[in-house]
C-alpha cells in the first residue's frame, strides 16, 4: 500500500518534471508557437491553484467557492511588494521568490481569519460563506488606493485625490484600476518551481499523520473527534496552507501581466479551479495537475473556431465530465478496456 | 489507468508544440483584438465589424499602395490574460499591425507586450491613459478618459448648465473611475457645486434607487454618468419611475444607448453627451459608412465602429506616409508607422486628428443631445 503511494507519488512528480523539460527545451529551440509559450505560466498558475484547492475540497472534504480571493490577496500583496521594492531588488528572480513569500503569508493570513469563523460550518452552508468572502476580499480591493511619496505612503478608502499626495508621489494601488506596470519576473522556471514545491507540501501532507487525520474527519466527523482529533485545528491547518499556496499561485499570475485588476478574481474564476479540480478527481492531485492543464490551453487552441468557440469548450467539458465520471460509462469502459486496466493496475500494485 | 494518463499527457504535450513558421508573403497582415463574447461583446463586435469594412473598401479600391490587407480578429473577452494568449496567437499567424485591443484593462496588458517585440499598436477604443503607456509604439483613435472628464466639468461649466452636479459610476470598473477623477478635478476648478459621487459595481447594476434618492433628496439639477449605456439605460428607467428627470450628461460610453434593445427610448430623449461621432452627420464621409455598415450587418454603427474605422484609415495613411512594406520585419514596420503617425492629419468619421508622439489624438469632443431619437448638435 504504502509502496503504491510512493509510486505514484513519484510518477507526479515525474511527470511534471518531464513536461517542464521537453516545453524548455522546446522553448529554447525556438519551436514553441508565441501562443504557447504565453500560455505556459498561467499552465503553472492555474496547477497550483487546483491543486491547493485539492486540498480542501478533496482532501479535508469542505466545499470551498472562495479560492480566487485567496488568490486575489496573494496577487495584491506580491505585486504591491514587487513594486515597491523594484528599485532596490534589481534581480528579477529574487524579488519574485520574495514577493511570492509576501502573497503567501498575507494569503495565509486572510485564510486563517476567515477560517476561524468560517470553518464552524459544513457542506454547503461553508460553501456559501466562502462565496461571500471571495466576494468581500474583492470588493474591498476595488476600493483602495496606495500611493506613495516623499512622506511615505498614503492610503484612502474613497479616491484618488483623498490620498493628498506630494505632486511627485505615485499611485500604487489606484482602486478598481488596481496595480500596472508590476515588474514581469514570471518565468515558466519559477511557476515550475511553485509547482514543486506545491506538490511537495501537499503530497507529504497528505502522507502525514496529519493528513491521515485530515481524512478520518472528512469520512467519519464524529469518529474522528471520539478518537480524540481536533477537529478544527486540523481543518484550519488545511485551509490555510491552501490559502497560502493559492496566494503564492496568485503572485506568480500577477508577475505574468502589467495589469492587475480585483474584478478579475470573481466567482467565475473560483469555479473555473473547482471545474479543475473536479474534472480531475476529488483528491487526486495528479489529475488536478492534469485537468488545470488540458482546461488552460482548451480554450486557446480552439480559437480556430471564432465565434463558436466557448460552446464547443462547453460541450468538450460535458463530454470530457461525463466520459471520466459518469457511473454507466465507467462501467462501460471497464466491460472494454477491462483487461487492460487490470494488467495495469496488477503492475501497479 | 495510470499509463493511459500518462499516454495521454506525452500526446498533449506534443501537441502544444506546434510548430510554426513565419509566413512573409504580399499582404499587410493588421490584427485585431477586442471582445467578441461576454458582457462587453457589442463593443468588440461592433470594431471588428466596421474594421472588416474598411479593409473590404480598401481592397476593393487596391490595397494600400498596391498591397493587400488582411484583417484577422480574436476574441479576448475582455480579459487581460485571455487578450495576450489572443495577441500571441495572432504573432503565430503572421500579424504585422495590431489594431485594439478594445477595451482598457486588456489593452494595458497587451500594449506591454507590444512594447516588448516593438510591434505598432493602435487601439480604437482602449481609453485609460495606461492603456499606451509602455512604450512609444502604441496609438490611440478614442479621447482618453482623462480628456472626457475634464471636458466635460469645462462644457458644464461653460455652459452654466446646472448648480448643483450629482454623479453616478461604476467603481468596478477602470473605465468609469478614471473618467471621474478627472471630472473631479475639472469640477474643483468650476463654479458648480458636485454633490458626494453615488457608487455601484458590475455586480450590483440591475438596481440604482438608493444612488437616485440620494440625488434627488440633494437637489441634483445635473447626473454626470461617466459609465457605459447598458447601465445608464437602467438608470433612465429606474429615475422615470420616481419622478426625477435632472439633465443626464453622459460620456462616449453612452453612445449605443439608441439601439439598445427592450430600451423605451423616450426616456433618452434630451440625454446630452459628448462624442466624436455622431451616426446622423450630414458629411458624405459618415453617410456612406453608416450606409454600408447598415447594408452588412443590419444596425446603426455607434461610436466604437467608427474609431475602428478611422483606426484603419489612420493605419493606412501612416504606412503610405512611412513607405514600409509586408517584407520588412515587425520592428521595422513599428519605426516607420511611428514616426509617420505624428506627421499625417487624418480626417475621419470621429473628426480631424492628429497625433502626438506620446499617442495621443488632438481631435475635439462634440456635444450632442438626443432629440427625437437622434443625435442634435447642443451647440
Amino acid at each position: 500500500m504504502k509502496k503504491k503511494k510512493l509510486r505514484v507519488n513519484l510518477l507526479t512528480y515525474g511527470i511534471v518534471t518531464a513536461a517542464f523539460i521537453v516545453m524548455q527545451s522546446l522553448a529554447v529551440t525556438g519551436s514553441l508557437s508565441s501562443l504557447m509559450k504565453g500560455l505556459l505560466v498561467p499552465i503553472c498558475v492555474y496547477i497550483v491553484l487546483a491543486v491547493s484547492l485539492n486540498l480542501v475540497v478533496g482532501i479535508s472534504g469542505e466545499l470551498s467557492l472562495g479560492h480566487a480571493g485567496f488568490m486575489c490577496v496573494g496577487a495584491f500583496s506580491g505585486a504591491f511588494f514587487s513594486k515597491c521594492m523594484q528599485d532596490t531588488i534589481t534581480s528579477g528572480g529574487l524579488r519574485l521568490f520574495l514577493a511570492m513569500l509576501v502573497g503567501a503569508l498575507v494569503a495565509a493570513f486572510f485564510g486563517l481569519i476567515i477560517g476561524i469563523p468560517v470553518l464552524r460550518l459544513r457542506g454547503d452552508y461553508l460553501a456559501i460563506v466562502t462565496l461571500a468572502f471571495g466576494e468581500i476580499i474583492k470588493n474591498v480591493i476595488n476600493v483602495i488606493y496606495i500611493g506613495v511619496d516623499g512622506d511615505g505612503f498614503h492610503f484612502s478608502m474613497k479616491d484618488q485625490f483623498s490620498l493628498g499626495m506630494a505632486p511627485d508621489g505615485k499611485v500604487l494601488i489606484n482602486g478598481a484600476q488596481g496595480i500596472t506596470g508590476t515588474p514581469k519576473d514570471a518565468t515558466f522556471l519559477a511557476g515550475f518551481i511553485l509547482i514543486l514545491v506545491t506538490l511537495f507540501i501537499v503530497l507529504n501532507l497528505i502522507d502525514s499523520r496529519d493528513g491521515r487525520a485530515i481524512m478520518a474527519i472528512r469520512d467519519s466527523r464524529i469518529a474522528a473527534e471520539s478518537i480524540g482529533i481536533n477537529v478544527t485545528r486540523y481543518k484550519l491547518m488545511c485551509f490555510t496552507i491552501s490559502a497560502a499556496l493559492a496566494g503564492a499561485a496568485g503572485t506568480l499570475y500577477a508577475h505574468n501581466l502589467a495589469t492587475l485588476t480585483a474584478s478579475k478574481f470573481n466567482f467565475n474564476t473560483s469555479i473555473l479551479v473547482l471545474v479543475f479540480v473536479v474534472l480531475g478527481g476529488m483528491g487526486n492531485i495528479l489529475g488536478s495537475v492534469i485537468a488545470a492543464t488540458v482546461l488552460t490551453v482548451l480554450p486557446e487552441m480552439l480559437r480556430f473556431l471564432n465565434n463558436y468557440r466557448m460552446l464547443i469548450y462547453s460541450i468538450i467539458l460535458i463530454a470530457m465530465m461525463i466520459y471520466n465520471w459518469s457511473p454507466q460509462v465507467l462501467e462501460w469502459r471497464e466491460r472494454h478496456f477491462g483487461r487492460l486496466l487490470r494488467r495495469d493496475r496488477k503492475e501497479a500494485e | 489507468m495510470k499509463k493511459m494518463r500518462l499516454a495521454a499527457a506525452v500526446a498533449f504535450a506534443a501537441a502544444m508544440a506546434m510548430s510554426v513558421t513565419a509566413m512573409a508573403d504580399d499582404t499587410f497582415k493588421i490584427g485585431g483584438i477586442g471582445p467578441l463574447t461576454g458582457g462587453a461583446a457589442i463593443y468588440g463586435n461592433a470594431v471588428m465589424n466596421a474594421a472588416q469594412i474598411a479593409v473590404d473598401e480598401i481592397n476593393e479600391a487596391g490595397g494600400i499602395a498596391g498591397v493587400q490587407v488582411e484583417f484577422m480578429p480574436q476574441d479576448d473577452e475582455h480579459d487581460a490574460e485571455k487578450s495576450v494568449s489572443a495577441y500571441n496567437k495572432l504573432k503565430d499567424d503572421g500579424m504585422q499591425i495590431l489594431l485594439g485591443t478594445v477595451t482598457s484593462t486588456p489593452c494595458v496588458a497587451v500594449s506591454a507586450e507590444a512594447a516588448n517585440d516593438n510591434l505598432f499598436l493602435l487601439t480604437p477604443s482602449g481609453s485609460s491613459p495606461d492603456a499606451i503607456a509602455a512604450g512609444d509604439n502604441a496609438f490611440r483613435i478614442c479621447f482618453s478618459d482623462p480628456d472626457q472628464g475634464y471636458a466635460s466639468a469645462q462644457y458644464i461649466e461653460e455652459h452654466q448648465l446646472a448648480k448643483k452636479v450629482g454623479v453616478i459610476y461604476n467603481s468596478s470598473d477602470v473605465y468609469s473611475t478614471g473618467i471621474l477623477a478627472t471630472f473631479q478635478a475639472g469640477a474643483a476648478e468650476a463654479s458648480f457645486e458636485l454633490l458626494d459621487p453615488q457608487a455601484f459595481t458590475d455586480d450590483s447594476k440591475t438596481d440604482f434607487s438608493a444612488q437616485l434618492q440620494y440625488l434627488k433628496d440633494n437637489g441634483a439639477e445635473l447626473v454626470f454618468l461617466p459609465i457605459y449605456y447598458d447601465a445608464a439605460s437602467v438608470i433612465l428607467t429606474q429615475a422615470a419611475g420616481m419622478d426625477f428627470a435632472p439633465i443626464w450628461f453622459g460620456v462616449d460610453g453612452m453612445d449605443g444607448i439608441l439601439t439598445m434593445e427592450g430600451f423605451n427610448y423616450d426616456l433618452a430623449e434630451g440625454v446630452m453627451l459628448l462624442t466624436p461621432f455622431s451616426a446622423d452627420a450630414e458629411d458624405e464621409l459618415t453617410q456612406n459608412f453608416v450606409a454600408s455598415y447598415q447594408d452588412k450587418y443590419g444596425e446603426i454603427p455607434n461610436q466604437f465602429a467608427a474609431d475602428a474605422y478611422d483606426g484603419i484609415y489612420t493605419i493606412k495613411a501612416a504606412i503610405e506616409q512611412a513607405g514600409v512594406t509586408p517584407d520588412m520585419s515587425i520592428s521595422d514596420i513599428c519605426d516607420g508607422l511611428k514616426a509617420a503617425m505624428t506627421e499625417i492629419e487624418v480626417t475621419g468619421v470621429t473628426g480631424t486628428m492628429t497625433w502626438t508622439a506620446d499617442g495621443e489624438p488632438n481631435k475635439s469632443p462634440k456635444a450632442v443631445v438626443i432629440e427625437n431619437g437622434v443625435y442634435v448638435s447642443a451647440e
